[in-house]
């Protein structure tokens, strides 16, 4: 499933709604998930999962085609954890 | 991280203040959202959102684990289990403002 195929799907179940204004809220669900992470902030969804931010530290990598050594900058990758209620879900 | 937590209720804010409806079905479409997500991944599809990220499930077979306490060796049951992969557009952007200053004092930096 696609966002826009998501889109599609609400816009079919609540046909009181613009298409236009489905698309609007679907987009804002996810951009303010983004700010939030973007502040360093958790987003907690219950029943449904956790978005976080860890932060990696500065490393020295290695350029796999020469081997010389690089040096690899502080980092911050988004994370998921499923909630507990869709993990269940999703193995029965 | 600066530890503050977003739930549900900012993200019904957030479509309430966005589009003209109720805070009532504001609450409601966010959570038609995450069903339509979940019951799409329970049906074992892929959930692709472009520019934030993708939801899959992944199946994981049997594997032998041990308890950390005792040291025994446990079987690990084959199950599925969900990944999410964050699009670049998302990995940019959370780096764009954490990176300056790491993280704990951007909290009031968020809307940059």
């Amino acid at each position: 499933m696609t966002k826009s195929e998501l889109i599609q799907h609400l816009a079919e179940m609540n046909p009181h709604l613009y298409q236009r204004d489905v698309e609007r809220i679907v987009s804002t669900i996810f951009d303010e998930i983004t700010e939030a992470l973007s502040r360093g902030d958790r987003v907690e969804l219950r029943g449904f999962g956790a978005f976080s931010v860890k932060r990696r530290g500065p490393r020295v990598g290695r350029n796999p085609r020469t081997g010389a050594a690089v040096e690899v900058g502080e980092k911050f990758i988004p994370f998921f954890k499923a909630g507990k209620e869709l993990r269940e879900r999703i193995n029965n | 991280m600066a530890g503050n937590t977003v739930t549900r209720a900012q993200l019904s804010e957030a479509v309430y203040q966005e589009v003209g409806l109720s805070r009532h079905e504001s609450a409601q479409l966010v959570e038609s959202v995450l069903g339509r997500i979940a019951d799409a991944l329970t049906d074992g599809e892929s959930v692709k959102i472009s520019s934030f990220g993708s939801f899959s499930v992944r199946q994981k077979g049997q594997r032998i684990g041990r308890n950390p306490k005792t040291g025994s060796e446990v079987p690990i049951l084959p199950r599925k289990v969900l990944v999410f992969r964050a699009s670049h557009v998302l990995k940019n952007r959370i780096n764009e403002l954490l990176g300056r200053g790491g993280g704990g004092d951007l909290i009031d930096e968020g809307e940059g």
